[in-house]
């Protein structure tokens, strides 16, 4: 899938400990709102990660963005268009 | 100090104020049961975990306040889930603490090892597997803030026995956790609140559990008072308003009273505090309130526009903002709109019996509501002896009424009743079940026996699991499957087998005596109430179908 236009693109700020991997990809599947992609990584201070989503863009992505930010170990969602170049580049690794 | 990780747990529950837990012990769980005892807290022995997180939510629904539960690893936490569940769905801080295997068997399919970090993550608010005795120091604080801050709601902890075991040195222990200051509206919105009201002809208050947990049941009230409001409770919402309350029309939706469900056509203003707006509530959703603008006060974000767009939201402490429109707004009367109401309530309320025949299911909750009289907590299970409760109980105060609302649970209510009477022992716990539900978690009874407590099950008995049959007796013409129990068990003669007193009206020459001398007697009591598997509970409202198309009754 190298169309994203449909598409929008998350991008989480959460705590680095075990669990919260779980913790954001149950909510999505339990709510039945579809991840086309995924990619995590800790960030420079290893307190936080960084959760990068690409996501369905339809119009409950506001209510899946307000249940994800309940989330204890979230602190910051950021919204990207989909022409953003993360899984763009990311493509190049699973094609 | 030196101290081990369980014996850190113990410690840090007693300073959250914790005296009471209810659990059940198993192999990796043992370190923590080491530690109870010479502890502050009293443990409860359930019969069964399922027991034990439902005694925590009725201990945490009658007070307000966080309680805890306990069950070893495996089946143990399997157990809880039904109840954390319940808890979650219902927004109750109930906190369950599960032992694990030990950290290095983790992942090995060891003896009683399920993922139970795994199965908590949908079911609570947040959940932690502890890696160290250090992290309990953050985690056991963190459990109570989480559980307790904003909209409640339950947290799971799991903890390897060897985490239990872990001896480490501390300096201090931690501040007990407590709930985050709510947000609070801003001098805009209650600008915008008080002239939306102001301007609103027909208003209508539509008022959830959110209120009571926010402690201004009595500000609602007097608010809806001040400015002519009338009001709707939502099934968690239900004791919010006193009974008999001339602008309270009782329960909306499914089985809310016809004329609930047509002032709320009618209105041009839906005040939702507190509320979710639940499919049993609204019916089909696209229906609900037609002629309405909406405004929904609501601390959870997440709620607001998710099934009901709002024509002005307040994302804040609803108990604030109840009580600031209060002191702010100019009184209103809204003469017409009121009476309106009372013609409503009069002449479309809830059709009760006219003679007080102890075989009429409303008779018998009424006739008992009129024996315990008011200092009584109220539970039920679930099923039509839950919808014929929430329907005529005359409740006085809120937190008087506990039910398992979202999750619908069967089983909920002896333990949940086992809960209030050991939190709130000065008033009796009243359990309404039906045959059905009863045998969910009937061995907890032998606990109410145990420690003597002041619960009285009355079980309304139509040997049917008598909602299901009501749907098929209306919507699968009358195809009749499994849902009659044929012969249910002597539940009065079960109640002694356990050691506490029994009754069964069947047998009774004066029934009205006999559940009189039954809910006079000290401790646990079980009353046996039959009843005709022929009676439903109306108005009922076909699932999916908007409220205003109602069945009044049967055949009509």
């Amino acid at each position: 899938m190298s169309d994203f236009s449909q598409c929008a693109i998350l991008e989480l700020k959460v705590n680095n400990h075990p669990g919260v991997m779980s913790h954001v990809c149950g909510l999505f599947a339990r709510r039945a709102f579809n991840v086309e992609g995924i990619l995590c990584m800790p960030m420079q201070d290893k307190q936080h990660s960084k959760i990068w989503l690409l996501v369905g863009e339809d119009q409950r992505l506001d209510q899946i963005t307000q249940q994800t930010l309940k989330l204890e170990d979230v602190l910051e969602i950021a919204q990207h268009p989909s022409c953003h170049p993360v899984f763009a580049q990311m493509m190049q690794f699973v094609e | 100090m030196k101290i081990s990780g369980a014996q850190l747990v113990i410690k840090l529950l007693e300073r959250q104020g914790i005296t009471q837990i209810a659990g059940l012990p198993g192999g990796a769980a043992l370190p923590l049961y080491d530690a109870l005892p010479g502890s502050k807290i009293k443990h409860i022995l359930t019969r069964h975990e399922q027991g034990a997180g439902f005694i925590a939510e009725g201990m945490a629904r009658v007070t307000g306040k966080p309680a805890v539960c306990f069950a070893s690893s495996g089946p143990g936490a399997t157990n809880l889930i039904t109840a954390i569940a319940d808890a979650h769905l219902d927004s109750i801080p109930v906190i369950a603490i599960t032992g694990q295997v030990p950290s290095s068997m983790l992942g090995t399919d060891a003896f009683q090892e399920i993922d139970t970090f795994g199965l908590m993550v949908p079911i609570t608010k947040h959940n932690w597997l502890v890696r160290s005795a250090e992290e309990l120091l953050e985690v056991i604080p963190a459990a109570f803030r989480i559980a307790s801050s904003g909209r409640p709601g339950p947290v799971a902890i799991d903890i390897p026995k060897d985490v239990q075991n872990q001896i480490i040195e501390i300096d201090e222990l931690p501040e007990p956790g407590v709930a985050t200051p709510l947000p609070q509206p801003t001098l805009a919105q209650l600008q915008q609140m008080q002239q939306m009201i102001a301007q609103a002809e027909r208003p209508m208050l539509m008022v959830g559990a959110g209120v009571i947990q926010s402690n201004s049941s009595e500000a609602l009230v007097a608010l809806a008072e001040k400015l002519g409001i009338p009001a709707v409770s939502t099934f968690l919402g239900l004791s919010v308003f006193p009974h008999g309350h001339e602008l309270h029309m009782g329960m909306l939706g499914m089985h809310g009273s016809k004329g609930s469900n047509i002032a709320l056509e009618e209105c041009d203003l839906l005040i939702g505090a507190g509320v979710r707006f639940d499919d049993r509530a609204t019916g089909k959703i696209s229906e609900f309130c037609p002629q309405a603008a909406v405004l929904h006060i609501e601390i959870d974000r997440s709620e607001i526009g998710k099934l009901k767009t709002p024509t002005l939201a307040v994302n804040a402490d609803v108990g604030a903002c109840i009580k600031a429109l209060l002191n702010n707004c100019e009184p209103q009367q809204r003469i017409e709109w009121v009476s309106r109401i009372k013609w409503l309530n009069e002449n479309h309320g809830i059709a009760l019996p006219t003679n007080n025949d102890l075989t009429n299911p409303y008779s018998v909750i009424k006739t008992v509501a009129e024996i315990v009289g008011d200092n009584t907590n109220v539970h039920t299970d679930v099923g039509q002896h839950q919808m014929w409760t929430a329907q005529v109980y005359p409740f006085v105060r809120d937190r008087q009424w506990s039910s398992s609302g979202g999750l619908g649970t069967m089983g909920y209510g002896l333990p949940a009743a086992i809960g209030a009477a050991l939190a709130d022992p000065e008033r009796m716990a009243l359990c309404i079940s039906g045959d059905g539900s009863i045998m969910m978690n009937i061995q907890e009874f032998d606990t109410a026996v145990e420690h003597n407590l002041n619960v009285k099950v009355v079980v309304i008995n139509n040997a049917r699991l008598g909602l299901v049959r009501q749907q098929q007796a209306l919507f699968y013409q009358e195809n009749f499957s499994a849902v009659n129990n044929r012969r249910t068990a002597d539940f009065a003669l079960m109640a002694q087998a356990m050691g506490a007193r029994g009754f069964d009206l069947s047998k009774a020459t004066d029934a009205k005596a006999m559940l009189t001398e039954a809910l006079n007697t000290p401790g646990p009591v079980l009353i046996n109430v039959p009843i005709s598997e022929e009676e439903m509970v109306f108005p009922m409202v076909p699932p999916g179908a908007a409220n205003k198309d109602l069945i009044e009754e049967r055949n009509a």
